[in-house]
């Protein structure tokens, strides 16, 4: 145990402490922290349009791309269900991409979605589209390259949610085939119901992993000079604060609004689950 | 009883046959219909790889034409790659850092998930409740501080900010290990105990063995969260060249040398080989790993 406690203090529970102590100063690394009051609060509420785009775009990739995801995580796992032989190559094929280290990943793409010498606008004009999307240098669909970037590398959650689907109990189908249900209602009344759980859990940590989406976002818009700031992220607007300004207090202020905004999103979900997530043996611990 | 002449048999029998040809020409052409969608996916899925190695594989000209098959095929592109940018030295460096830390999180994650699981104490389920909720506090909050001790031990730039908290156990390995833990019968312990064993002999001798699958897949996590890793060594590694690891390396390189740009797909289909090979020999380890993650949420 003694590993992890000494771990904890260190690294979590000291420096807790300390980020909370300097969101209220002035801080810049060098000299010990000045105490400034709510200050940086006040800042970054009134006087900071950059803390308004990095929330805007984080409230935005959030609110399209958790859903998006979810969805498209079911539809890949449910399809590989469906087979009697292959799945487990086609489960290797659409989990190889989450192997893929993210820098290497976002390099590629942004490379092969680029307009000029990238090969994928040339695939959308064989196909007829005309004015394909000029992608990470478009400010208006930068975002959704990134969200193609995340869909590519599915693969883990997919995997959980394959879990999943296999645990639901064969006779449930069985039942509701001889009740008449088509395929369709057998998705939507019984396999839909039955990953509540999954899709519940896979919402709240996709909230909390969003609101701190960063790596893709800073090598893409390092790649593409984005001045328009349509890849500037909260996480991104924390870390500039912290090591490129060197306003220290500033981005502690920045973190602790994040945590406070994660920790209203996580209890707002805890306390609507109620209605829609179906748990088969009553609790979220077992 | 309803009595059927033998024509009225016969005419069963045939209604039967067809309905059972019909049944059998649907499940055909419903498997048709999953494969066909599998594969169009599957081609999809692949197709950002394939093109990442067909273009790795060109001369700049030609990718910049945005052909679809390498003529001719460039192999000395990952020869040239070493010679153009200091990869190998970049790869040795990740690999150094991720050897490390693997060994750090195995061997600070294993006794606390065994105190957790297989012991009986007071709090014991109030400290597993606050390693779950480290796992979901977001590592903004404390970045800058712990930025600051290792400022203080002029540890930057360098390696120890990154090794050294992977031996001070990792709440999501903890967690990993503990859910595993949890499904070794007690009856196994007992009888340990009884012969004599004590709680470090039972941990060693009878527990590891026994856990061998969720301890590979936690080395395995902790190896490729570092070898991807690029937030850690962007922080603590980015002023020294001499230390950068392959992520770093790879965001510098259009910047730093007059290389072909195509060569940067070359080095990014090195820096994925391993990882791709690692999963193809561990794949049945790693698909339980993320599924003992998922589902016991």
């Amino acid at each position: 145990m003694s590993p992890w406690v000494f771990g904890f203090l260190f690294f979590t529970a000291y420096p807790m402490g300390a980020s909370l102590y300097q969101s209220f100063t002035k801080f810049n690394l060098i000299e010990t922290p000045t105490w400034v009051g709510a200050e940086n609060y006040v800042r970054m509420f009134t006087d900071d349009a950059d803390f308004w785009k990095a929330l805007k775009n984080t409230v935005w990739i959030s609110a399209v791309s958790i859903p998006l995801r979810i969805a498209f995580a079911l539809f890949t796992a449910w399809i590989l269900t469906k087979p009697k032989r292959g799945s487990n190559i086609y489960r290797t094929i659409f989990f190889l991409p989450a192997m893929v280290p993210t820098v290497a990943a976002t390099m590629s793409f942004t490379y092969i979605f680029n307009p000029a010498i990238g090969p994928i606008n040339k695939f959308l004009e064989f196909f007829g589209i005309e004015n394909p999307p000029m992608w990470f240098i478009d400010p208006h669909w930068s975002k959704w390259a990134l969200i193609l970037l995340g869909l590519w590398g599915i693969g883990d959650t997919m995997i959980i949610y394959l879990a999943g689907l296999l645990d639901v109990p064969r006779s449930l189908y069985e039942a509701a085939a001889i009740e008449g249900a088509s395929g369709w209602q057998q998705f939507r009344y019984v396999t839909i119901p039955m990953m509540t759980p999954v899709i519940f859990f896979s919402t709240v940590t996709g909230v909390i992993g969003s609101f701190q989406y960063f790596t893709q976002a800073y090598v893409a818009a390092g790649q593409v000079n984005d001045y328009s700031h349509s890849m500037y992220f909260y996480a991104t607007h924390i870390y500039y604060q912290a090591f490129k300004a060197y306003d220290m207090g500033y981005a502690s202020a920045l973190a602790w609004v994040l945590l406070i905004f994660t920790l209203i999103c996580t209890l707002i979900m805890l306390q609507t689950q109620k209605r829609w997530v179906h748990y088969p043996n009553g609790s979220l611990f077992k | 009883m309803s009595a059927y002449t033998p024509e009225q048999w016969a005419k069963i029998d045939a209604d039967a046959a067809v309905m059972r040809g019909k049944a059998r020409r649907r499940k055909f052409l419903e498997t048709v219909a999953n494969h066909s969608v599998l594969v169009a996916m599957s081609a999809i899925f692949i197709m950002p790889l394939y093109l990442i190695v067909v273009i790795s594989l060109m001369t700049y000209r030609q990718a910049s034409l945005r052909a679809l098959w390498p003529s001719p095929f460039i192999w000395h592109n990952y020869i040239e790659v070493f010679h153009a940018v200091p990869f190998l030295h970049w790869t040795m460096n990740t690999l150094f850092v991720s050897t490390l830390t693997m060994i750090g999180t195995v061997v600070s994650s294993v006794p606390p998930a065994y105190v957790l699981s297989r012991l009986q104490w007071k709090g014991r389920n109030g400290t597993f409740i606050a390693i779950l909720a480290t796992m979901m506090l977001p590592g903004q909050v404390t970045m800058i501080p712990v930025y600051v001790i290792f400022a203080k031990l002029h540890w930057i730039p360098g390696y120890l900010p990154l090794i050294v908290p992977a031996f001070f156990s990792s709440a999501f390995s903890i967690f990993l290990l503990r859910q595993f833990f949890a499904t070794i019968p007690d009856e196994i312990s007992d009888a340990a105990r009884i012969d004599g064993c004590n709680e470090f002999q039972l941990m060693m001798r009878i527990v590891i063995p026994l856990a061998k699958p969720a301890i590979s897949a936690i080395a395995l996590f902790a190896f490729l969260g570092a070898w991807n890793d690029f937030f850690g060594p962007l922080l603590y590694l980015v002023e020294n060249p001499d230390l950068w690891t392959l992520g770093i390396g790879l965001t510098q390189f259009e910047s730093l040398h007059h290389v072909d740009r195509n060569m940067l797909m070359t080095a990014s289909a090195l820096f994925m080989m391993p990882v791709i090979v690692i999963f193809f020999f561990s794949q049945k380890v790693f698909i339980e790993g993320v599924t003992l993650t998922g589902v016991k949420g």
